[in-house]
């Protein structure tokens, strides 16, 4: 080989070396890592670290409600999701769908919870829930409902019903901003075709719409069940996973088994079965997807 | 007749439906201008006075939030942090990008596929392993082990994004600098770079949002006040005040307002970032 053609492979992979570096450093041997120690009994701080088998997964699958329990909690939070804020994210796209006036102004509203960090959503909402002075006591009072009034967030009855509202008013214009850009995408012809036949406005969304959006739907189903399921920011904002264990999440869990409990072989086994979960979701998704487009 | 039944039932839905529309943006924004109002009371009003506009504001609550509750060091870090994550995934996506869409070079395809691959493998506890590396390198409170990671995590997203970029460019302008004697490098940044303008605004804005939002890792990885960025602050201040409403609320929108603006003012590009990906993929 030529010292010319040497400089020119070497100046190749130059180009992608930092990449690269950075990569394998913080991506790859984390990643790994991971499923190294959760086989091992590690506490994070001493030197000593035994490799114990499937100890920690035999526990984690026999004898942790609290984990389970947090499991719960996401898959309810995750369900809400995926029903009530979906569906009003498609709702409120298909209203803007309709050429309206001011259609990218309610665009640009809709999508400013998502651009907020969880940490500020759960501290403004932390504010309106008080269970003493919150907004939404006082406007219970002010309508006579005043019975009602209580600590949303510290109440084990409405604890996770609340978080759960402030997760889907962050969300819901992620979902209606793919999911106007979805309906867009379709070609205006076939709806006139479609009207020209004499279907009414149902039957176009049934055999026209609905069809045509069925990838954006996949898309945004595992989109909302990846993102919801490891819901962090803003319980750690609100709640902390309180009261009890009423609105724990599995990635507080991990973080409580990392450094509340310092057994972080323990808490690696708990981020594997999580991962392995949520994979498992997400590929059941995908083929199910496949399997009605088939239909 | 018949023209103005028709005409009529088209207002009366349009009617509704702006009706609805507008009860939605009241209920995205008012959440927003209800913190901002707190933000302007006293500690005794802010629990009783229910105004949205306060009759005697206290703007004295964000120069106590500034320079007292630490805000200032705060939002100079965060400021710090974005800068130089998004500077750092720009130029090094774009050059593995360019890489990876114009030389050729052996295992391309394999280094791509794997680079790729972290966007779609949800790996929930690789947090932990991150923060033992991290402690190992001594980069546990530091800049640097808050820096590095989230360099890392915007490369992805900024590689796929631009090399996607690269491939629908015309080849012939490159290589007719080529024939002029520019080296490959030059070739990158001289020419390549600068056509790439608009993915790289979507790319950074993506990553100005994240970096700025970002707690997680903030949480694990700093301890030391002085090194904290806005959303830690945010956490660390309503930890030790927890019943200051009015400097809390203060905070926050010393958080918001920088979002804020580089919302409204890209958010096109915001909007058509995430739909191209939605749309595509």
């Amino acid at each position: 080989m030529s010292f010319q053609n040497f400089r020119k492979i070497a100046g190749s992979y130059l180009f992608v070396a930092p990449a690269m570096l950075l990569f394998c450093t913080f991506s790859l041997y984390p990643f790994l890592k991971v499923f190294q120690l959760s086989v091992t009994d590690w506490d994070g701080i001493s030197s000593s670290m035994h490799y114990i088998g499937l100890e920690n997964f035999k526990d984690l699958l026999t004898d942790n409600p609290v984990f389970w329990g947090s499991m719960k909690n996401a898959f309810y939070v995750t369900f809400l999701a995926l029903t009530v804020q979906n569906f009003l994210a498609l709702f409120l796209a298909l209203l803007c769908d309709r050429d309206i006036r001011g259609g990218n102004v309610y665009r640009v509203i809709f999508y400013l919870p998502p651009v907020l960090s969880g940490i500020v959503v759960g501290l403004i909402w932390n504010w309106i829930y008080d269970g003493n002075y919150g907004l939404l006591n006082h406007f219970l009072q002010f309508i006579g409902l005043g019975d009602l009034q209580r600590a949303w967030l510290s109440d084990a009855k409405t604890a996770l019903y609340a978080v759960s509202v402030i997760h889907m008013w962050k969300g819901f214009g992620w979902g209606f901003v793919i999911l106007l850009a979805g309906l867009q995408s379709i070609p205006r012809e076939l709806y006139e075709a479609a009207t020209v036949d004499g279907a009414n406005t149902w039957t176009v969304f049934k055999n026209v719409t609905f069809p045509l959006m069925i990838p954006v739907f996949v898309l945004v189903s595992i989109l909302t069940i990846l993102g919801t399921m490891q819901i962090f920011d803003i319980i750690i904002a609100t709640t902390g996973g309180g009261p009890g264990y009423h609105t724990e999440v599995p990635i507080t869990r991990i973080v409580a088994m990392m450094i509340g409990s310092s057994k972080f072989g323990y808490a690696c086994a708990m981020g594997v079965t999580f991962g392995l979960i949520l994979l498992a979701i997400s590929m059941v998704q995908i083929r199910v997807s496949k399997m009605m487009k088939q239909v | 007749m018949e023209l103005n039944y028709d005409l009529a039932r088209k207002n009366a839905v349009s009617f509704f439906v702006h009706c609805f529309l507008v009860l939605v943006s009241v209920a995205c924004l008012f959440p927003l201008w209800w913190a901002f109002s707190s933000s302007l009371k006293t500690q005794q009003t802010v629990f009783n006075d229910l105004s949205l506009f306060p009759k005697d504001p206290q703007w004295s609550n964000y120069l106590f939030a500034w320079t007292k509750a630490d805000f200032s060091s705060y939002f100079l870090n965060s400021l710090l942090y974005t800068v130089i994550v998004v500077i750092g995934v720009v130029l090094i996506a774009s050059m593995a990008a360019y890489a990876f869409s114009r030389l050729n070079f052996w295992g391309k395809n394999f280094l791509f596929l794997l680079l790729i691959s972290t966007m779609m493998i949800p790996i929930p506890g690789s947090f932990i392993a991150l923060y033992v590396l991290l402690n190992k390198l001594h980069l546990v409170d530091t800049r640097l082990g808050y820096i590095l990671p989230q360099i890392n995590g915007g490369l992805a997203l900024g590689i796929f994004l631009l090399k996607t970029f690269f491939d629908d460019l015309p080849k012939e302008i490159e290589d007719s600098a080529a024939i002029d004697g520019c080296g490959r490098f030059r070739t990158y940044w001289y020419i390549a770079l600068p056509l790439a303008r608009p993915a790289i605004a979507v790319l950074a804005i993506f990553n100005i949002l994240a970096v700025w939002n970002e707690y997680l890792l903030a949480m694990l990885v700093l301890s030391s006040k002085s090194l904290m960025p806005l959303q830690r602050g945010l956490m660390v201040f309503q930890g030790a005040h927890i019943t200051q409403y009015p400097l809390l609320m203060a905070g926050i929108v010393i958080t918001v307002l920088p979002v804020l603006a580089v919302y409204l003012m890209l958010q096109k590009h915001i909007i058509k970032g995430i739909t191209a990906g939605a749309v595509k993929g």
